[in-house]
């Protein structure tokens, strides 16, 4: 069976002197969570937006395979993305108060999504919105919909948007941060929400984040993205228990885990930042950040793979972590 | 090069010619600007038909060689916009910075008179002093000064609430510096871009304000060569004689839209610095 | 030489106005925190936006005068004691290294700013910022740039080094490193606890991130709507979380183990807002284990052993 949303080779660039993302390749099946995690500026956020096709001006989006249900969307017209976008293929974002307009209730805006896609009577359409509201976790949802953004809390406007995406029953839900901007308490009830409502409609989740606590909760697949690029991809269980690229080993070592690491002791850290990567670089661009690097990191990546589905892009041999440790 | 950096060029020439016209205009002008010659009135320009060689703009109603007029009055549109600025930018950053940066009371009694002020009408009340008082130089940029603060204010009042509350003003509260030091040092540099623009804005309605008065006869008194007051002389004659209400009224429009160009481009240029 | 800080019933009410003919809006950012911060420790404050926590460092740094109640200093009243005196005694950290820079002055400048304020100047001050940069892990060239020219890790390093530069005893740290990257972050943390070791400061670390805060933290003070519920010794707190609302916060730290699922916090929908404090405990709307006493009856802090809890259940 083919994936249902299907990428490879995607490539991103917005000037002449530099590419945001340089071959990035994901795959997401039905009823799946892929989570793409990476630091600010790796290209997380852009990857996404390129396959929704809501590039900010200027963007220019190149790749080998872009297809969404058997669909190829690189020939597809803005109306065409846009008649698919809020449909089968939804998104909701970090600030939620930045996607709701504020001059319309919830009610109007949730309904207007169904009608513009689905059609149907104003009346069927906010029944259904009210149900949805429900669904995610909102009492008196009636009252709820004549009410206008600003006056919801910002866990209360996060899950308005996920009723919102979730008004015609899309097959795939892109999001990007969804909690960040959200107290730790409700980041857990909106992540245990989307949980739920997967295993309810079968939804496929791309979500991106760079919160790494969040991949090993929710993901089933992850992609480790590092300037531009996916240097490590595999299920969740095989990615923590066995981080091969020295990237992923060394964003893991930076995470304090209650309990296990010492308190005070010293936490592993990544030295320098991450680098602006310019049209037409060689090699790996983790390299000058990299204990291990070596002269061939300055020409070519090997792709390797470290089990079935276990892939990383590194010189390094997929033992080379236990025999750091021997 | 953007059409809008082309622009800002444009007004940056424009108004730095002007200035240096209305600095050296001595140094410049051919003819004495007051000096009469009756024997001579309304001589249309050197290019045009009838004209003379050594009245390059050719002369007015009184024979006075309209060159030299105008370049004498480029002198009192950069003073009375120049003036202006200062005045009402002393009163009006002042209230603002009173407002924006104490709060409380202090805004409210701020907010009150900046309200008070909007509801004044500018040109009835300007006529009104002038009319009363006299006319004269000082008069009128005194009059505009002390109306045309209130764009001043409400930019400062509001760009100093917004960097008030930043955290690196807190840092300086943190470190001990005093009150003066983080208005002056902290908080001043980072509204100073807005209040180029309001500056700018204000140089072009007052030197228009003053066109404006000198027109109704009540600028700038006769017989100085203000540009208002020079389109004010010529309206009588302009059906026979059109050029000598088209000189300074193109003058005014190159210099206020120059004026304006510049404030745009400066916008654009301090604003930038900012997060770049 | 470092200095215990003691809280004592301090509230900041902020009146928020709201129209010119209706009563301004009393908000309770801050009502009667009684904390002490013992010598050299690092004292965490934690808790969800709105709870006060920010508010209660801004009246530690003397930000903001308290409405009521007092903060002392090795028994010396921080409300009446001379602004630079204070300067050299208190200095912060701030979350966002982007807007705590002023962006139209040199590093060099915005780390000397303490000491311009206490009246130093010249060498002496290029000696200083340049071995507190150094210090932090910058180069001193980088005293000639610009904040914008830094990275968000490179400038939480000026942020420390401007607060280090008058050598002050305790330093404030309000989320140090929310608005960094997860490799920038652990490079911070890092460089506050060897700091704090080398220099023998007091932290006062406030944050929304428990993992972070039960990484450097001898001490733990859980705050919600502008009260502490429960404060403890952070291995006491992090064992047997005992307030329902330290347990909701702990439960809902997600650690990078997979399997682990997501917990059910159980919180409902209903959020905190510090303008519209409910009767009885503060936390009834949204408590799991709620009765019909907490609706009416407010909780005081009590003794459980050797943490304070502020609930009748506990």
């Amino acid at each position: 069976m083919s994936a249902l949303l299907e990428v490879n080779g995607l490539r991103v660039r917005f000037n002449e002197k530099a590419e945001a993302v340089r071959g990035v390749s994901i795959a997401v099946n039905k009823g799946e969570t892929h989570c793409l995690v990476g630091e600010s500026g790796c290209g997380k956020s852009v990857s996404a937006l390129a396959v929704m096709g809501l590039l900010a001006k200027g963007g220019i989006r190149t790749a080998d395979t872009l297809s969404f249900a058997g669909q190829d969307l690189r020939g597809l017209t803005e109306s065409q993305m846009s008649r698919l976008r809020g449909d089968k293929m939804a998104m909701i974002f970090q600030e939620p108060m930045t996607s709701l307009n504020p001059a319309y209730t919830i009610g109007s805006q949730m309904a207007e999504v169904r009608l513009r896609h689905r059609g149907g009577s104003k009346r069927e359409a906010l029944d259904r919105a009210a149900a949805l509201l429900g669904r995610v976790g909102i009492t008196a949802p009636g009252l709820r919909l004549g009410q206008f953004p600003h006056q919801l809390s910002g866990g209360l406007r996060q899950r308005v948007m996920i009723a919102m995406a979730l008004m015609c029953d899309p097959d795939l839900l892109i999001a990007d941060e969804p909690t960040t901007a959200l107290d730790v308490t409700v980041q857990a009830q909106i992540l245990r929400l989307l949980m739920e409502l997967q295993a309810e409609l079968g939804l496929a989740i791309l979500l991106i984040t760079h919160d790494l606590g969040i991949v090993a909760r929710m993901a089933h697949r992850v992609s480790v993205m590092y300037a531009g690029k996916v240097v490590e991809s595999a299920s969740a269980e095989a990615l923590f228990a066995a981080p091969t690229h020295p990237y992923t080993r060394g964003l893991l070592d930076c995470v304090p885990i209650p309990g296990k690491i010492a308190r005070g002791a010293q936490l592993g850290s990544i030295p320098g930042t991450v680098p602006r990567i310019p049209l037409g670089f060689q090699g790996c661009g983790f390299r000058d950040r990299c204990a291990h690097a070596d002269a061939s990191c300055a020409t070519g990546v090997p792709a390797q793979s470290r089990a079935p589905g276990h892939d990383y892009a590194c010189r390094l041999p997929a033992g080379w972590t236990t025999e750091q440790a021997a | 090069m953007s059409i809008r950096k082309i622009a800002a060029t444009i007004g940056a020439v424009i108004v730095l010619g002007v200035l240096l016209m209305a600095v050296f205009a001595p140094l410049i002008v051919p003819h004495d600007p007051f000096a009469q010659d009756l024997n001579l009135r309304l001589v249309p320009p050197s290019f045009m038909e009838g004209g003379r060689s050594d009245h390059f703009l050719g002369t007015d109603q009184l024979g006075r060689d309209y060159f030299s007029r105008l370049i004498y009055g480029s002198r009192i549109s950069m003073l009375i916009g120049l003036a202006t600025v200062i005045t009402s930018g002393l009163i009006g950053i002042t209230l603002g910075m009173l407002g924006g940066f104490i709060g409380g009371r202090a805004d409210m009694v701020v907010m009150f008179i900046i309200t008070c002020r909007l509801s004044i009408p500018l040109i009835l009340v300007a006529l009104a002093v002038v009319s009363l008082v006299g006319s004269s130089l000082t008069v009128v940029v005194m009059t505009l000064g002390l109306l045309l603060w209130e764009r001043f204010a409400v930019v400062t009042r509001t760009t100093v609430m917004q960097v008030r509350t930043l955290d690196y003003v807190a840092a300086a509260w943190a470190a001990g510096c005093s009150r003066s030091h983080i208005l002056l040092r902290e908080v001043l540099p980072n509204i100073v871009h807005h209040l180029v623009v309001v500056a700018t804005l204000e140089m072009a309605i007052a030197i228009l304000l003053e066109a404006a008065l000198s027109f109704l006869g009540l600028g700038v008194p006769p017989p100085l060569p203000s540009w208002g007051l020079m389109i004010s002389e010529a309206k009588d004659y302009m059906f026979f004689s059109p050029w000598v209400i088209m000189v300074p009224g193109v003058s005014l429009f190159v210099l206020v839209l120059g004026i304006n160009f510049l404030g745009d481009g400066l916008r654009d240029m301090l604003g930038a610095t900012r997060d770049a | 030489m470092s200095a215990t800080i003691e809280i004592r019933d301090v509230a900041k009410i902020f009146r928020q106005f709201s129209g010119m003919f209706s009563a301004p809006r009393m908000v309770r950012a801050v009502d009667g925190v009684s904390l002490t911060v013992p010598a050299g420790g690092c004292f965490g404050i934690v808790g969800e936006s709105g709870c006060g926590k920010s508010t209660l460092a801004r009246l530690i740094l003397g930000l903001h005068p308290a409405s009521s109640g007092d903060i002392l200093v090795d028994g010396r009243s921080l409300m009446a004691m001379p602004r630079r005196e204070r300067a050299r005694l208190i200095q912060p950290v701030f979350q966002d290294p982007f807007s705590s820079l002023n962006p139209r002055r040199t590093i060099h400048d915005i780390v000397g700013l303490p000491l311009a304020a206490q009246g130093i100047s010249g060498k002496e001050t290029t000696k200083r910022v340049h071995a507190m940069l150094e210090r932090v892990g910058l180069r001193s060239e980088m005293a000639g740039r610009l904040p914008a020219q830094l990275s968000g890790g490179q400038r939480q390093r000026v942020a420390i080094a401007r607060a280090l530069v008058l050598g002050p005893r305790i330093v404030v740290c309000d989320e140090p490193t929310s608005a960094l990257d997860v490799s920038v972050q652990a490079q911070i943390l890092n460089l506050l606890a060897e700091l704090r070791r080398d220099m023998g400061l007091t932290l006062v670390f406030i944050s929304h991130n428990l993992a972070v805060v039960e990484h450097i933290c001898d001490e733990v003070a859980v705050m919600y709507l502008g009260r502490v519920v429960e404060h403890a010794s952070t291995d006491a707190l992090f064992r047997a979380p005992t307030h329902p609302y330290t347990r909701a916060l702990l439960a809902s730290v997600l650690t990078p183990e997979p399997g682990l699922g997501i917990p059910d916090v159980g919180l409902g929908d209903s959020y905190p807002d510090p303008a519209n404090v409910p009767p009885g405990c503060r936390f009834h709307p949204r408590c799991p284990m709620v009765t019909d006493v907490c609706r009416t009856e407010i909780q005081v802090p009590r003794r459980v052993g050797e943490r304070v809890v502020e609930c009748m259940l506990a």
